[in-house]
């Protein structure tokens, strides 16, 4: 049963309602009594109407809860509800709306249940709809996992065909002419002798109407949008200087801030001496917040200038001060009681390893900065009667509970604004900078409080990637990998982010093993097997999370073993290989690329696969080697997408997520001396320059019948197909990132 | 002191060594220049002084010695530059942030040498950091923005 058939089965409830400004349409309702036990007795607060379109005299506004962190989500949405409501995109506005209950992100959960994406068994199925049980409970309205596609793509459609179907009815009962003679574009229904009557004028009446519910979702070959090349709806903005991003928003009467905290992350704050900053000018208060200091001043340079100027005695880090003992506690992490989960063991594989020849290595990725462009910030305002919160946040619903705890106020009465953001990469899936901003509110009560980071306070509490260890043991015979043993040790991110929360997260830590474990090859004795290693550096989700890491392992372990039984990588990746579309994306790679031909000498190619986040991705990576290091010349990527829903956004991001894999992998780290973070700004984390940018080829498939989101899987195949070229080139196996750490690059 | 911005005089009250970058954007409100970095590492910043792209928040508000225009004066959604126009056609941008940055140097550089080869490309437009990858589209855009300007 693939997800779209369960998704089309459930009951939706769809209701209008007059709503303050304007009549919003689309409400999606949620429930399948009787199927599930969990969903039985849901509160009445679990049915809370959920307003995807909203129409007033000022126009018609499609409400996009998914944050844009850069992706295109918001035009994405909205050209989900707009292919059915059947309005144009540049004629409507686009508003992320507010924290509700019922924007909670089913698919988010669904990949985070420990089933492989290829696994459509019933038990698969099963603990799917329990995690989205539980999602719904916790309001997780979440923008992460690459799953705002997959989450909108029924539900938004729908929302915009109930609200095109009720608004026919009002023109039905405003003209006498049955709804089945009318037509709709442009946001207007059309009559039968060519006269309009606009959304705008009938929503009105449309709002004292039972909303017509038994709506037919379009076939693709009747879509006008989706699938062709869309602009997006903020590019003019973002192309001359005039989008409004959090760091630029103004609210009246507010004071600049900035924040000092203890660089050891969570570290507590001992004493300091601010009476050097007290004096500076436009210094109008110190104020101590956890785990360090806010300067209110006049301007935001000028707060970061006291700031710096304040002396303090900080705290040790709640983790172990050098990286030495990072790395010693994930190698001695390999063991049967920290076993996290045996997620695959086919056939025998300490059988098969006791008479065999064992290949043996070890691998390490290190913790990652996110570092997105726009620092972290926040505006806040706190009264008696109300908060306010102005932020970019991949989780508005976790902002709001967290504000109104702090306040006092009923969650109600905390208001979160949400903002276009400069970036995030999972940065913003934290929420420390809210708390600091209402820290300081609370002591401004009355002043809206802007809190912007400086970029060193902003790596300094990055909250990194996860650090992971792997260790691979396999055998081959008669030019074929007989026998893949994987392990990998990391700390659980997921628990760490939760903890943050307030929450404990339920069973196992999926991530641990993701991006390894559910790959689909057929191995005789194939095992993987995820160990837990306890709490170091608090760690959060990064591009492609669990995966980032052991996409890399994964990949290049396989490479290895098979350059040693003296196979074709990509030969010998598609016999492997049981899924067919995945293996349709290994070959359109090979295609693309031409795998096979001669590219000269000092060149090499490599090829990896990950399938993450659902989609199976594969990359090749064309290199040379050059007087002055590496040069990546070319990068071939196909994904199985199910459906592309714009072909330039996807291209865009696919390309992102190639540069991001592939930059980070070349020169990125975090590490820790002192227990601070060493790389305080972008001249110690550089990523990919533009002069070392390749040329990039994309290829979208849409073979599966499922829809996929791609802002993640394509970073975790990039560094292994990069290492895998780089080995190719130079005979040299790179097993740690970053990869400058052995061997040059231009 | 008085400083000029996209065709207007502002008489400002800072300090000698306050970054151009924070008088323009906590001073006078024009935030189309970003804060990144702040250590001319990333480009988010860059401005032109008399036509010559500069890193904002490197340039004391005491040493600014020119005219100074910012991505708001260099074109505007109704009136694009041309190398605005590019950036729109290609749909560069996925976060934007970097943007107004990337556009000014592209438009400096560009002012001086309209037919550029990709080395030149390259070498000019590599100070300027994107996080989000945008760089393909980065390349294209300044083509095709060269492009139009040959034949303007």
């Amino acid at each position: 049963m693939g997800r779209v058939k369960t998704i089309a089965r459930r009951t939706f409830l769809i209701g209008s309602a007059a709503i303050a400004g304007g009549v919003a349409f689309g409400a999606y309702w949620y429930n399948q009594p009787g199927d599930n036990p969990l969903l039985v007795n849901l509160a009445d607060g679990d049915t809370a109407l959920t307003p995807y379109v909203k129409i007033n005299d000022q126009g018609i506004t499609l409400i996009t809860p998914r944050t844009d962190l850069g992706q295109g989500a918001y035009s994405m949405q909205a050209a989900l509800i707009a292919e059915e409501l059947d309005v144009e995109l540049d004629s409507v506005m686009v508003d992320p709306g507010r924290p509700a209950p019922a924007y909670y992100n089913t698919a988010l959960a669904t990949e985070g249940a420990p089933f492989r994406s290829t696994d459509e068994s019933a038990m698969a199925e099963s603990a799917r709809a329990v995690m989205d049980v539980l999602m719904k409970f916790l309001g997780m309205q979440v923008t992460g996992g690459s799953s705002s596609v997959p989450d909108g793509y029924e539900k938004l459609r729908m929302a915009g065909a109930v609200a095109r179907e009720t608004l026919k009815a009002a023109a039905a009962q405003k003209s006498g002419i049955a709804t089945g003679q009318l037509k709709t574009a442009n946001g207007m229904v059309i009559l039968p002798d060519g006269s309009e009557l606009s959304y705008i004028e009938l929503a009105p009446i449309a709002a004292t109407l039972k909303p017509v519910t038994n709506v037919k979702l379009r076939d693709p070959d009747q879509w006008r949008l989706i699938g062709k090349p869309m602009r997006r709806h903020d590019i003019v903005a973002k192309s001359t200087g005039t989008l409004t991003y959090g760091i630029d928003t103004v609210i009246d009467g507010m004071v600049h801030a900035t924040v000092k905290l203890n660089p050891r992350q969570g570290g507590v704050m001992n004493g300091f001496d601010a009476s050097a900053a007290e004096k500076m000018r436009g210094v109008q208060r110190i104020i101590p917040v956890t785990g360090g200091v806010g300067i209110i001043a006049d301007n935001t340079w000028r707060a970061i200038q006291a700031g710096n100027a304040i002396e303090f005695d900080w705290g040790e880090a709640p983790y172990p001060p050098e990286m030495d003992e990072h790395w010693q506690v994930l190698s001695d992490s390999f063991t049967e009681e920290r076993i996290e989960a045996r997620t695959r063991d086919d056939g025998d594989v300490d059988a098969a390893l006791a008479d065999a020849d064992v290949i043996e290595a070890e691998y390490r990725a290190p913790y990652l900065a996110h570092a997105p462009l726009e620092p972290i910030g926040a505006i806040v305002k706190v009264t008696d009667e109300r908060a306010d919160v102005w932020t970019g946040t991949q989780m508005p619903r976790f902002v709001q509970n967290n504000v109104a705890a702090m306040t006092g106020l009923e969650t109600d009465r905390v208001h979160v604004h949400v903002l276009y953001v400069g970036g995030s990469f999972g940065h913003r899936l934290e929420d420390d900078v809210v708390k600091r901003a209402t820290e300081l509110a609370i002591a401004m009560k009355g002043t809206p409080v802007k809190l912007t980071y400086s970029r060193e306070e902003d790596m300094a509490h990055d909250y990194p990637r996860q650090i992971a260890m792997a260790r691979m043991r396999g055998a081959v015979s008669d030019g074929k990998i007989d026998t893949y043993d994987l392990s990998i040790a990391m700390p659980s991110v997921i628990t760490s982010q939760f903890s943050r929360q307030g929450l404990t997260l339920p069973g196992g830590d999926s991530q641990i093993s993701a991006g390894a474990w559910e790959q689909p090859f057929a191995i005789p004795n194939y095992r993987m097997t995820g160990y837990r290693a306890p709490e170091l550096a608090p760690i959060s989700s990064w591009r492609s999370v669990g995966a980032s890491t052991n996409g890399f392992f994964h990949d290049c372990s396989l490479d290895e073993l098979i350059h040693a039984a003296g196979a074709d990588p990509l030969e010998e990746r598609i016999r492997l290989m049981w899924h067919d579309d995945s293996r349709k994306v290994l070959e359109a790679v090979g295609e693309m690329s031409n795998w096979g031909s001669d590219l000269g000498p000092d060149r090499g190619r490599g090829v990896a696969f990950c399938m993450s986040f659902g989609v199976a991705t594969a990359e090749v990576v064309e290199v040379s080697n050059t007087d002055n290091g590496i040069r990546i010349d070319n990068v071939y990527v196909a994904a199985e997408v199910g459906r592309v829903i714009d072909p330039v956004n996807f291209d865009n991001l696919v390309k992102g997520g190639v540069i991001w894999g592939l930059g980070h992998a070349m020169n990125c780290e975090t590490t820790y001396s002192d227990g601070m973070a060493e790389q305080t700004n972008y001249h110690a984390f550089e990523g990919m320059r533009l002069y070392q940018c390749p040329k990039i080829e994309v290829r979208g498939l849409e073979n599966g019948d499922r829809i996929r989101g791609i802002g993640e899987p394509p970073v975790p195949p990039a560094a292994p197909a990069l290492a895998n070229a780089i080995f190719a080139a130079t005979g040299k196996r790179i097993r740690e990132m970053p990869f400058d750490k052995h061997i040059d690059f231009v | 002191m008085e400083i000029t911005v996209n065709g207007t005089a502002h008489e400002v009250d800072v300090e000698q060594d306050m970054p151009l970058l924070w008088v323009l954007r906590d001073e006078l409100g024009i935030t189309g220049p970003k804060y990144g970095c702040g250590i001319a590492q990333c480009g988010a910043c860059t401005v032109h002084v008399d036509g010559v792209a500069v890193r904002s928040c490197q340039l004391a508000a005491g040493d600014v010695d020119g005219e100074v225009t910012t991505i708001e004066g260099l074109g505007t959604p109704d009136s694009l530059h041309v190398v605005q126009a590019a950036w729109v056609e290609h749909q560069v941008a996925q976060c934007g942030y970097c943007q107004s940055g990337q556009i000014m140097a592209a438009a400096s550089f560009l002012d001086v040498n309209d037919d550029p080869t990709d080395a030149q490309i390259d070498a000019n437009m590599s100070a300027n950091l994107c996080r989000c990858g945008t760089y393909p589209r980065i390349r294209e855009a300044v083509k095709t923005a060269a492009k139009n300007l040959r034949s303007a």
